[in-house]
């Protein structure tokens, strides 16, 4: 996902941005009508994301999308901690689109939620407003009772004077701390006054058991029409023309309407909208359609790995010492095309109305979806006005710099020109054909040892489309030629090797592409972790000792493969047809090892038994979220490394749906521990970091069984 | 032409065509949202509900096969199991996006009340019909047992 800003200039922004939280923001209230009820007139509202109102609920204003990564609970947890609120009291609701106010403070003035940068950037930010939230309504309570500052606790939402023994709900002092100025200044909890960071409590995405909770798929609203548009079969193509008499001849379909990307057939329910988009006849221009083929554009990938590309890291001089290697070994790596085949396939609400356009949609970079919006409708950014629901998952598809379903939605919505909302919703196969997947990718690795088994030399070629190229994040992320998303994680290998190069070839078709969970890693993790899994085995060498070794002056590596290596009895025996294989990779600034058990069936199959995870992400926030993102990371992970894959044939894509687009199901998840590093250091994201160290784990464990090494995903035993 | 059916308890009468498939009444004839479409073609599960009290995918099912029936969804599961359930699932926390956990719900509460001390194979033959792409399945897996343990 999002990963725009590295650290160090995150970091500006984040102390720029601190330093004037405090400074009595004021939100415009607003209120998405389908989530909230009514807000009592004397709220107290200290700065954009915290509300406490008379009822004693403390509501916190939710800058990031909530699409299953739990970053309700954790932006809650901030506020709450600081307040010394009652967990209870806290209610959740996603913010209003509001850069000025609800930016990442990792992207700019920009709003936006990926790249696991949600608790980073809210770190401090959110433990201020609920730290001056606390403070105003202590000096609240000081004021009402006569009483010195200092004599008034605060605990579990209660005020209390000490000596009086008053008492006072934080909803009681409401109105009182609304007349007290913002403090310019406030002191933060040190980690052991903390009461609810590093705790388990219970999550705040609530109604997901009971069927309450709000996705996009789910808005009704008055006089509102459902649209499904037939797209194009290949990747470039357009609409010729088309005859709507097939589908007007469905009774119910109300409009057909041409749009840029096809055309759109309205009714007031999915089935008759369906039913009338199948049967609408479109003749497509496909003169300029893509015409390549999975097989093909691999063949020609691998060609150009023969030539070296453009440089994104050199160390030393790779040619010199490979030549003075006492051994040489290479290895070459496939990486199919994925979907991100999220649980809700996209769809978006819209309607344009007089004040401008309101937008429900599980949103993930509202900034750019409100551009993208007042563009095709001829507003203002502002006038877009976005409900953000909960997501029924995203994996990086809905932070799309084109805004595409969005668009697509906002484009029916202006055909047809009614000011009637427009349901605009994919099917399962749309969703899948409509491409902005994870680029395929070819990689080749060489690497010279010394005859000491020490590795002296090493040389990493990657070759795949960029992901930024022609988005808003090109200037920012693609530096000298080079997509800092192709190369991530092989340009920051740890390993101490004196002599290393990466270099890149960007390869160009009309197949659109975007960031996939974990990003970058999800290819140059397998990669780089299966070689030198390779490496050890040629230096004679246990993995795990050959790892440690080679991470000398990279401690938090160390400590996350020490502990999943321990945890998982690595060295103990293993029966015939088993094995244990182990990876470790740092991504999103989290570090992540794991340890697989596979064991291998006869007829060339595998299934992974368990696997043991250790993480260090910093502050462990919510220690119960962390393990629930590990574990899914793994079981998403899984799913390219032993099923998922989307090939292409003549510029269409092959797969539509779930039987020919694998994924992992409940039979084929492993048994999973997950053992959290203890830290003092920011808190770093969990979403992706957990994804891209199974496949190599997997596969390493694989090789352990059978001895047989798997360069290409997803992971196919010789039978 | 109309067609009659129970649904959470309450009769309703539907106009649509038969062919429609119940998950569509359900969501957008009768705006009971809590029962999700996912694949439209039993390969998901995010749209499982209960006919006459077995898990079925209502995205392939006809409305003209819950005719005279009786149809529970999520927002009307309040059998024992269904409780049971539901409160591992809590207990557990067993949910990210949320979107496919009304099918594995509604699954869970059909396995328990066919089989009250389900094993890991058991478990994998009701619950792998229904796709969760947060993978939340080892909680899913554990949720299910406590449920069974619970009712014991
Ligand atoms: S929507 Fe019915 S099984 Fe997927
Ligand atoms: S919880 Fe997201 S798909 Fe299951």
């Amino acid at each position: 996902m999002v990963k725009a800003m590295k650290f160090d200039q995150s970091r500006r922004y984040f102390l720029k941005s601190t330093a004037v939280v405090g400074a009595g923001l004021t939100v415009g209230v607003y209120y998405p009508d389908v989530l909230a009820g009514q807000v009592e007139a004397n709220a107290f509202e200290p700065n954009a994301f915290v509300r406490v109102s008379p009822d004693n609920i403390v509501t916190v204003m939710i800058k990031h999308l909530e699409m299953g990564q739990g970053t309700y609970t954790g932006l809650a947890t901030l506020v709450a901690d600081e307040m010394d609120a009652s967990w209870d009291q806290i209610v959740c609701e996603g913010a209003p689109a509001d850069a000025s106010k609800y930016n990442n403070l990792f992207f700019g003035p920009f709003q936006g939620t990926g790249g696991s940068t949600g608790l980073a950037n809210s770190f401090e930010q959110l433990r201020n407003a609920g730290a001056a939230a606390k403070s105003m309504l202590v000096s609240a309570a000081a004021e009402t009772w006569q009483v010195p500052v200092e004599e008034i606790s605060v605990e579990s939402g209660m005020l209390k004077h000490n000596g009086s023994g008053k008492t006072a709900t934080f909803g009681e002092m409401a109105d009182a701390a609304s007349k007290q100025p913002v403090p310019q200044n406030v002191t933060l909890k040190s980690p052991e006054e903390f009461i609810y960071i590093g705790k388990t409590i219970p999550r705040k995405d609530i109604g997901k058991t009971d069927g309450t909770a709000v996705y996009t798929q789910d808005i009704n609203l008055p006089n509102m029409l459902t649209a499904l548009v037939a797209h194009a079969p290949r990747f470039g193509a357009t609409v010729k023309s088309f005859s709507e008499q097939s589908a007007k001849a469905i009774p119910g379909v109300e409009h057909v309407l041409q749009i840029p990307t096809g055309v759109a057939v309205l009714a007031k329910d999915y089935w008759t909208a369906k039913k009338g988009r199948d049967a609408l006849q479109v003749e497509w221009d496909e003169d300029s359609a893509e015409t390549a083929g999975s097989a093909q554009l691999m063949q020609q990938y691998r060609e150009l790995a023969n030539q070296p590309g453009t440089p994104a890291r050199n160390d030393g001089d790779t040619q010199a010492s490979m030549a003075q290697a006492a051994q040489v070994l290479e290895a070459s790596y496939e990486f199919p095309y994925l979907a991100h085949a999220t649980m809700e396939p996209m769809n978006c609400v819209v309607q344009i109305n007089e004040d401008g356009v309101e937008v429900w949609n599980g949103a993930q970079l509202q900034t750019g979806d409100q551009y993208a919006v007042s563009a095709v409708v001829g507003v203002n950014p502002e006038q877009v006005k976005i409900n953000t629901l909960f997501a029924g998952s995203s994996f990086g598809r809905r932070a799309n710099s084109h805004s595409d379903y969005v668009v697509e939605a906002a484009q029916v919505a202006k055909a047809l020109g009614t000011g009637q909302p427009v349901k605009m919703v994919w099917s399962r196969e749309d969703d899948m054909k409509a491409g902005y997947f994870r680029p395929m990718y070819f990689h080749k690795i060489k690497a010279g040892l010394d005859d000491k088994g020490k590795v002296i030399a090493w040389q990493h070629r990657v070759v795949g489309q960029s992901i930024l190229k022609g988005t808003a994040f090109e200037e920012m992320m693609v530096q000298n030629g080079i997509d800092a998303t192709s190369v991530e994680g092989a340009t920051n290998l740890p390993y101490a090797i004196p002599n290393l190069s990466v270099d890149l070839h960007t390869t160009v078709n009309q197949v659109p592409v975007l960031w996939w969970r974990a990003v970058g890693s999800t290819h140059t993790g397998f990669s780089t972790e299966t070689f030198i899994d390779e490496l050890a085995v040629a230096a004679n060498k246990d993995p795990v000792e050959f790892r440690m070794e080679l991470l000398e002056g990279h401690p938090r590596h160390q400590g996350v493969l020490k502990l999943a290596a321990e945890k998982a009895g690595w060295g103990s025996s293993i029966p015939e047809g088993k094995g244990r294989g182990v990876a470790v990779h740092e991504s999103f600034g989290s570090f992540v090892a794991q340890v697989a058990e596979v064991t291998v069936t006869e007829a060339g199959k595998y299934t992974v038994d368990k696997v043991v995870c250790a993480v260090d992400c910093g502050v462990p926030v919510n220690p119960d979220i962390i393990k629930a993102q590990m574990e899914g990371g793994i079981g998403f992970g899984l799913s390219p490394t032993m099923v998922s894959e989307i090939t292409l044939e003549n510029g269409a894509v092959s797969q539509s749906n779930f039987h020919d687009y694998q994924v992992i199901r409940l039979n084929q998840m492993p048994e999973i521990e997950v053992h959290i590093v203890p830290s003092t250091e920011i808190p770093t994201g969990v979403g992706e970091p957990g994804v891209p160290v199974i496949a190599p784990a997997v596969a390493n464990a694989i090789f352990n069984a059978t001895g047989e090494r798997l360069y290409k995903l997803p992971l196919q035993l010789s039978a | 032409m109309s067609i009659n059916f129970k649904l959470n308890g309450v009769d309703q009468s539907v106009d649509a065509t038969e062919d429609t498939p119940l998950l569509w009444v359900i969501r957008d004839h009768l705006k009971l949202t809590g029962t999700k479409f996912g694949c439209g073609m039993a390969l998901c599960g995010a749209c499982t509900v209960h006919l006459d009290g077995q898990a079925i995918r209502s995205c392939v099912t006809p409305v003209a096969a819950a005719k005279d029936k009786t149809v529970t969804t999520i927002e009307g599961l309040n059998s024992k199991q269904g409780q049971a359930v539901k409160q591992a699932w809590e207990d557990l926390a067993v949910v990210q996006c949320g979107y496919c956990q009304s099918g594995q719900i509604m699954s869970a509460a059909a396995l328990l009340s066919n089989n009250a001390s389900p094993s890991d194979d058991d478990i994998n033959t009701a619950m792998s019909g229904n796709i969760c792409r947060c993978s939340t399945y080892v909680r899913i897996r554990k949720a299910v047992k406590q449920a069974a343990e619970s009712l014991a």
